[in-house]
């Protein structure tokens, strides 16, 4: 910190996110295990647990053998990723416990860990459906009777691909292929939960779907994998969140998300992320827009050690649209590595990518974008914007966007910018009676604040409690 | 000139530099300073190095006494201690390590300017070097020190003698002292079968102010590396670019901004017009090293996309570690806008001459921040006549 800020202790204590708020964990009693580290006897574990279909199977083996063969992205990706030992996670775990329709039917002390994530029990008659997964199997699964009777299919991954085979496995691993990423073939190899949703044409989903994740065994890394297909004319809000107990050991998470949105289709997939510290958080998310179709990305990173995401979306047909709006803190020990990729492959399409950040105390917030208009295109338009707020003087931030076009008949912009609080903005405040932690906390939370309006009600009231109140609640 | 004439440190320097240049990896495809670059060019294979160079030297007339201005081989044999001082004292980080120590061992000639503190030279110092012969290779350096409070301009030319496929691979080393001022111009204008690698190293020091501006117009590939480092407070460092490719020629930019003490200012500006099935690479970094607060970085890049088979990649990075900073960095590429033609239609200007008129214009930002009228009118006819050359 220099000389010269006007950051003391105590605002620093104050728009500091109390993250042991997610330290909570309860008395592990698995039933399957597959123990540590990952052989082609994991794969063949977890598959005759879930009695995976061949082709799974087949699919899964290939994928490890991806997953072997492909490096750690060195060349430009953080050191820290050296620091996963393969060998000390634990690939799959599963009480055994059946997907529970009926809230009744969930255990008890699950029912304690949603009541202390504090999903209240009157949102959860307001939302259309509940997909909450604890550990890797999902325990709790309610999906409103009107919707299972306009046809919307709702399910985790599992019965996804064994139910719905001749929707799910189309589009299964070709938005994301197995070997597009170190990561996305680990996933491939060894996925569990996620959901599969399937909207049928013309349907527009009111209330958005829901699904909360939770880690609960140490060492545990969790790879759901979550296919959406939103056929034409339709339209879903998805909403994903996560909180993570707390452990002494780094823990893996590796999810892959794949969106499709037929013609003139809508997808809105929004993601607040709050791992604890000592997860790496390497999340593969793609989507493929079809003619008028749109997918947008409203994705907020808060927690983990080291988040790896860029979430994607290939604009396949006329008139596409794509949107990734996107919130990190990166505090003290973080680092947050996200931006998005915008792979424009038809006329007319029409991109934006909207990022803050936030970097705290010590911590590394980074912008890392591509955009690729090709040959023989016209009419695309990219719009970039990466603002970065430095709270303190030995704060980071990083900005590598890469930018492609082909041809004179698209327009792309990129800007970015990096600032801090001004010291006039906390005088002005101070000077009515407000606490330099309080002032400092409006001020973050007014630089963010046309993002979070993009977060439906249910999570900018989870935003409000991630950032917002417990940025204030610690003060003096 | 003889190896026997060069100071002994230099030879010494000559035959590290061959190992290393051997020793160092042709940059591949997971190089990231050389993302989206055209690596087929880095293939030297039958090419041979000139002896020595043909070197055109205008130094004005009325040159102030204490004012060194020679040859580079000249320079080493005369003032062998100040150039072993600021020559090629830092190493080429952007990509072109390798091709830096080339271009030591096989150094061909160049300019050494040392400006004595307090001296100011008012008329640029202009010089040519020429590349001749097929597969023939020039290295040419330009070495300018600026001591407290001087000042001078340096306009470095690059042409071909002929229509043969020539190499030019050109360091600069700009060192401008505590209160000085220190302008340089390279205009590349080779000819479009030749391939240039230019790698500028700039130092400004305490309240010092540099600026380095580099015209593409010529060659069929060309590689610029632009590396500034501001290490005194109260530094301020201009980075200047026009870029004007056509047919097939492909300018291939890394820019790195490095603010390593407080209170430091650095803009740059780089515009790039592009014809037929030219293609550009921008990639810039603005590094605020911890510390270094009250730091001032702009950096901005802009494409005119003047035909639909032209290609613009742009990186524009930062990285920050210091608090109380202004940075900004912009990146655009697009075709000229409809309105502004529409506007000079009304005026009864053809849409061709409305079209040229727009680029001509959009080029002219850059370079005029030059402030300089002389070193404004040698870039503007240097575009001018690519201009004429464009059908």
């Amino acid at each position: 910190m220099s000389e010269t800020s006007v950051i003391d202790q105590e605002t620093h204590d104050a728009i500091d996110v109390d993250r042991s708020k997610g330290d909570f964990s309860y008395p592990e009693n698995h039933k399957f295990d597959a123990g540590v580290g990952l052989t082609e006897a994991t794969v063949d574990y977890i598959c005759d647990v879930k009695s995976d279909p061949d082709w799974v199977r087949e699919f899964r083996h290939k994928a490890l053998k991806t997953f072997w063969d492909k490096p750690n992205p060195t060349h430009w990706a953080s050191k820290e990723l050296d620091e996963i030992d393969f060998d000390k996670i634990r690939y799959y775990l599963s009480d055994g416990a059946r997907p529970k329709r009926s809230w009744d039917d969930v255990p008890d002390e699950i029912k304690e860990t949603f009541e202390r994530l504090g999903v209240p029990e009157q949102e959860r008659a307001f939302l259309a459906g509940v997909e909450a997964q604890y550990d890797s199997e999902a325990a709790y699964s309610n999906v409103k009777e009107e919707l299972e009777k306009d046809g919307v299919i709702f399910v985790n991954s599992a019965e996804g691909l064994k139910e719905h085979e001749e929707i799910f496995r189309p589009w299964f691993g070709k938005v994301i292929p197995t070997g597009d990423n170190k990561y996305s073939a680990l996933n491939s190899a060894v996925f569990s939960g996620g959901s599969f949703i399937y909207i049928p044409k013309g349907l527009k989903v009111k209330h958005p779907l829901q699904a909360y994740f939770r880690i609960n065994s140490e060492n545990f890394g969790q790879f759901e994998r979550t296919l959406i297909i939103a056929d034409e004319g339709s339209e879903l809000m998805y909403m994903e969140g996560c909180t993570a107990p707390k452990f002494e050991t780094s823990t893996l998470h590796s999810a892959v998300v794949e969106l499709v949105a037929m013609k003139g289709a809508k997808i809105q997939y929004v993601t607040v992320q709050n791992w604890s510290s000592n997860v790496f958080n390497l999340v593969t998310k793609r989507g493929i827009a079809h003619e008028d179709a749109e997918i947008r990305w409203i994705d907020c990173n808060i927690g983990s050690g080291l988040t790896m995401k860029y979430p994607g979306v290939v604009m396949k047909g006329e008139r596409a649209r794509g949107e990734v709006i996107s919130i990190a803190l990166a505090n003290t020990g973080q680092s947050q590595d996200t931006g998005a990729k915008m792979i424009h492959a038809a006329d007319n399409t029409t991109s934006n990518v909207v990022s803050k950040s936030i970097s705290v105390g010590e911590g590394r917030s980074t912008y890392r974008g591509q955009v690729h208009i090709p040959k023989h295109l016209k009419g695309c338009k990219n719009n970039t914007e990466c603002d970065a707020l430095l709270i303190n003087a030995n704060s980071c931030t990083d900005t590598y966007p890469a930018i492609t076009v082909r041809g004179n008949k698209h327009v792309t912009q990129h800007e970015a910018s990096v600032s801090q609080v001004s010291e006039d903005m906390l005088y002005y405040m101070q000077q009515r009676g407000i606490s330099e932690g309080a002032a400092m906390s409006l001020a973050v939370n007014g630089f963010i604040n046309d993002l979070a309006q993009e977060f439906p009600m249910e999570y900018s009231v989870e935003l409000k409690r991630l950032i917002e109140l417990e940025m204030e609640g610690s003060v003096g | 000139m003889t190896t026997s004439t060069l100071p002994q440190w230099f030879a010494a320097a000559q035959q590290e530099a061959w190992e290393t240049y051997q020793s160092l990896p042709t940059p591949n495809r997971k190089h990231e300073t050389w993302r989206f670059s055209n690596l087929k060019q880095l293939d030297f294979d039958g090419i041979q190095f000139a002896a020595t160079e043909k070197l055109d030297l205008e130094v004005p007339a009325d040159l102030p006494a204490g004012v060194i201005c020679l040859p580079l081989l000249e320079a080493l044999e005369k003032h062998s201690d100040l150039v072993e001082k600021y020559f090629m004292q830092n190493a080429a980080e952007l990509g072109s390590a390798k091709y830096a120590a080339l271009h030591r061992a096989k150094l061909t000639n160049g300019l050494f300017v040392y400006v004595p503190a307090n001296v100011q030279v008012e008329k640029p110092i202009k010089v040519t070097h020429t590349v001749a012969g097929k597969n023939t290779a020039i290295c040419p350096h330009t070495l300018i020190v600026t001591e407290t409070g001087a000042k001078v301009s340096v306009v470095d030319k690059f042409v071909s003698a002929d229509e043969e496929a020539g190499i030019c691979i050109a360091v600069n080393d700009l060192i401008a002292g505590d209160n000085s001022e220190l302008n340089y111009v390279a205009i590349q204008d080779l000819n479009e079968q030749s391939r240039m690698i230019q790698i500028n190293d700039t130092t400004v020091s305490r309240d010092a102010r540099a600026k380095a501006f580099t015209l593409n117009i010529g060659a069929a590939w060309a590689r610029n590396e632009a590396y500034s480092r501001m290490i005194g407070e109260g530094a301020h460092s201009d980075m200047l670019s026009v870029g004007i490719p056509y047919g097939t020629q492909q300018y291939d930019q890394r820019t790195y901004q490095h603010h390593a003490v407080p209170h430091t200012y650095s803009d740059l500006l780089y515009k790039n017009t592009l014809y037929a099935n030219s293609k550009s690479v921008f990639s810039g970094l603005i590094l605020v090293d911890a510390g270094a607060h009250y730091t001032d970085a702009y950096q901005t890049c802009r494409n005119l996309m003047m035909e639909d088979t032209t290609e613009a990649n742009s990186m524009p990075g930062l990285e920050i570690n210091a608090d109380q900073v202004k940075c900004s960095h912009g990146s655009t590429a697009s075709p000229i806008n409809d309105d502004e033609i529409s506007y000079l239609l009304a005026r009864g200007i053809r849409p061709r001459d409305a079209r040229r008129l727009i680029a001509k214009g959009f080029s002219a930002e850059a370079y005029e921040r030059l402030k300089d009228a002389e070193l404004i009118d040698i870039v503007h006819d240097a575009i001018e006549a690519k201009f004429a050359r464009i059908v």
